[in-house]
């Protein structure tokens, strides 16, 4: 029923445009009725809250982004588990097999990068342990 | 469905992997638990495990044939890569020894993430899927990647690596859309299926499989680093680390060019006539570009890199004759043509001293006074490169014209000749400076030879020789080898 | 309703690897560089899906599946190598890491 699909979406449609026009009419009405004031406590990112210290751009320490490197690894290998479970049933034995022997590798590699102080955010001892 | 998914025979097939794989975890694993003890004794270790490779390719060969339902196929053609790459890891090895003590960088990963992109190129070699061909290729490269870019606190170091991979992973993603293009047109990655639906009744669009053929020859035209896409080459082997660069030139170099040989001989054999124009000029402009810029090189890995240029040109020359004598010449080639650069470059190694100062062709100068024996397998290097009777170049070469007269392919034959004229100079030149000058600083400094050094000169060197006296043995292999591929 | 086209989808990720290609080679940031090799390898991604439905075989899933994890590999080891340059340069333009010619 290819018709009536369409028909069906077409509130949602109508409430997608109204919901728009609302927002746009809103920020017309007060950027047309609102008078300007520019100060320097105006132009603040909060004004009346907390004044902001130092720049926002900071360095972050390069920790920051070895974990976010090796999250990246181990969160996608978890994808080769969406089709084992879908096929497990039918592989039985052979299917645990396969995914102890991949488990483990993953394993060794989540072993190597712990020992070498990877994961250590303090970095206290991982300074000793590089090269 | 078949009722059960992996046989015995299946994992014999995928030995040699498997013990490249497992010894590289282990590595892997004892770095962190040893911190650096009995650093020799990695080098060792992945030495066993290549002997163990080579030994798992033969047992894996006796048993030849399909494997993991065609996804593999462990033929002569698959076993002659296999331990063409694993001999090329161990002439890598030998000269680490000393290097990697020298820079102070002696860590197992060094040797784990060798042993990985080992395993990456034997399965690559053996890859009968276009699947599998990618991922063999990633896994070769991504390992070589970090290898190029080991010593990390070197500039030059960091700079080889970001390049190579930029226009390595440029490269794959291109050799990949072909693949998506060709699941798309045929329906299957398998190699012998593609084969079967370009040539069968209703064939696909020829545009859309002339469009996939060509992203894959682009893909990898960079990874054999044929011109117009051999840019990156120059820069990646003159500043990763020298063992690092003679296995780059070699190892990645022979499994890219089986992956080469493999589809275009096999998939896309029946689209012939349209690829060959393509792989004629690619393979002309990677002789004349790399043996004109090596004439104007200063620094001795910058050259070579050069020279590896030119001679994957004349691997081309071979493929583009199309034919089992081409393909065999091209195998017989790269096997030569592996033993005789690794030579070269672990000469190199050997000379360039702590921090890699001495690189520069005069600082080879006065070597033949100083250190006869590194000077005399340099010259056998060197004269089988320009090609010289009783090296295994020269047969290399010989046969790769011959291949190509058997074509009917006169002009690139003839030029290519020219070519190789070209490329003697600037190998004499070395020759030269190592025979005809006083030593000078850099030849003063060398160190005596080790006993890695010495087996990773002596033995490519009677390789080199033996392809040259006896190139019957490899070559008859080879030959039966090439028949496989079709 | 009418199905969208399976060329629009093909078009689409065409489209998406010729944009990548040229962000290889015109962009100057090391990281954007890096960025478009990652959109033309989810280009190809798209490829795949798109034969996969058609061709109404699941192994096109898969592919996209092992070009994912590759993808993130070369991610991780590629994000690495960025890092150890801007360390021992400070730079993370493309035209400035060129020291090696003659």
């Amino acid at each position: 029923m290819p018709e009536s699909y369409t028909e069906l979406y077409f509130p949602v449609l109508v409430q997608a445009i109204c919901a728009m026009a609302l927002a746009a009419g809103l920020l017309t009405v007060s950027f047309l009725l609102g008078n300007r004031v520019r100060n320097r406590v105006k132009d603040m990112p909060y004004e009346s809250g907390i004044v902001p210290t130092g720049d926002a751009r900071q360095r972050f320490s390069v920790k920051f982004y070895l974990v976010g490197m090796l999250f990246i690894l181990f969160d996608i290998e978890a994808i080769f588990l969406y089709p084992w479970v879908v096929v497990y049933r039918e592989l039985k034995m052979f299917a645990f097999v396969e995914m102890l022997i991949f488990v483990v590798l993953i394993l060794s590699g989540y072993f190597y990068i712990w020992k070498k102080g990877a994961l250590d955010w303090s970095g206290a001892d991982a300074a000793s342990r590089k090269r | 469905m078949p009722a059960s998914f992996t046989s015995a025979a299946d994992l014999i097939r995928l030995l040699p992997e498997i013990i490249l794989t497992v010894m590289g975890t282990f590595l892997m694993v004892l770095d962190p638990i040893l911190h650096k003890r009995s650093s020799r004794a990695f080098g060792h270790l992945s030495i066993l495990a290549l002997a163990g490779g080579i030994g798992g390719s033969v047992y894996a060969y006796a048993h030849a044939g399909p494997a993991f339902g065609g996804m593999l196929m462990v033929d002569g053609f698959a076993t002659f890569f296999r331990v063409l790459v694993m001999v090329v890891g161990i002439l890598t090895v030998l000269p680490s020894y000393r290097f990697l003590n020298r820079q102070d960088a002696e860590t197992s990963e060094y040797h784990a993430l060798l042993l990985f992109s080992i395993a990456g190129q034997c399965l690559m070699a053996a890859a009968n899927e276009l699947i599998i061909v990618f991922i063999g290729l990633e896994i070769s490269s991504i390992a070589s990647y970090v290898l190029a870019g080991y010593l990390r606190d070197d500039k030059r170091a960091n700079e080889a690596s970001l390049k190579y991979f930029l226009l390595g992973s440029f490269a794959t993603a291109f050799f990949l859309y072909g693949v998506a293009l060709i699941y798309g047109s045929t329906g299957s990655v398998n190699l012998i299926a593609v084969r079967a639906a370009i040539s069968g009744q209703n064939a696909p669009e020829p545009v859309f499989l002339g469009l996939a053929a060509a992203l894959m020859f682009v893909g990898l035209g960079f990874k054999v680093s044929a011109a117009p896409f051999q840019i990156w080459a120059p820069d990646v082997y003159q500043g990763a680390p020298t063992p690092v660069a003679a296995f780059l030139s070699a190892g990645p170099k022979a499994a890219a060019f089986a992956v080469f040989l493999r589809i275009f001989m096999t998939a896309f054999e029946p689209i012939g006539g349209g690829w060959e124009p393509l792989v004629w000029i690619s393979a002309l402009l990677s002789m004349t570009i790399g043996n004109f810029a090596a004439l104007l090189q200063s620094n001795v890995k910058r050259m070579l890199a050069y020279s590896s240029i030119a001679h994957a040109g004349y691997v081309l020359v071979a493929l583009t004759a199309r034919s089992e004598t081409g393909t065999a010449a091209a195998m017989f080639y790269l096997a030569a043509y592996a033993l005789m650069n690794i030579g070269a470059f672990a000469v190199v190694s050997h000379l360039s001293g702590r921090g890699e100062r001495y690189q520069n062709i005069d600082d080879l100068a006065g070597l033949g006074q100083k250190q006869p024996l590194t000077a005399a397998m340099l010259a056998i290097f060197l004269l089988s490169l320009i090609g010289v009777p009783l090296t295994g170049g020269f047969f290399g070469k010989f046969y790769i014209f011959k291949a190509a007269l058997d074509s009917h392919l006169y002009w690139l034959a003839v030029l290519g000749l020219l070519n190789s004229a070209v490329a003697a100079y600037y190998y004499l030149r070395i020759l030269v400076m190592m025979y005809m000058h006083e030593p000078g600083e850099a030849v003063e400094a060398v160190e005596p030879l080790s006993l890695g050094l010495r087996a990773a000169l002596i033995l490519p060197a009677m390789g080199t020789l033996f392809l040259g006296i006896f190139p019957a043995w490899v070559l008859d292999f080879a030959g039966k080898s090439a028949a496989l591929v079709k | 309703m009418t199905e969208v086209p399976i060329s629009w989808f093909l078009t689409l990720s065409a489209v998406l690897f010729v944009l990548g290609v040229a962000g290889f080679l015109f962009r100057r940031n090391i990281i954007t560089v890096f960025m478009s090799i990652e959109l033309m390898l989810n280009a190809v991604n798209l490829t795949f899906i798109t034969f996969s439905y058609q061709l109404k075989r699941v192994n096109g899933h898969l592919f996209a599946f092992f070009v994912m994890v590759v993808a993130a590999a070369e991610a991780a080891v590629g994000l690495a190598i960025i890092l150890t340059i801007f360390k021992n340069r400070g730079t993370l333009n493309i035209d400035d890491v060129d020291s090696m010619k003659n």
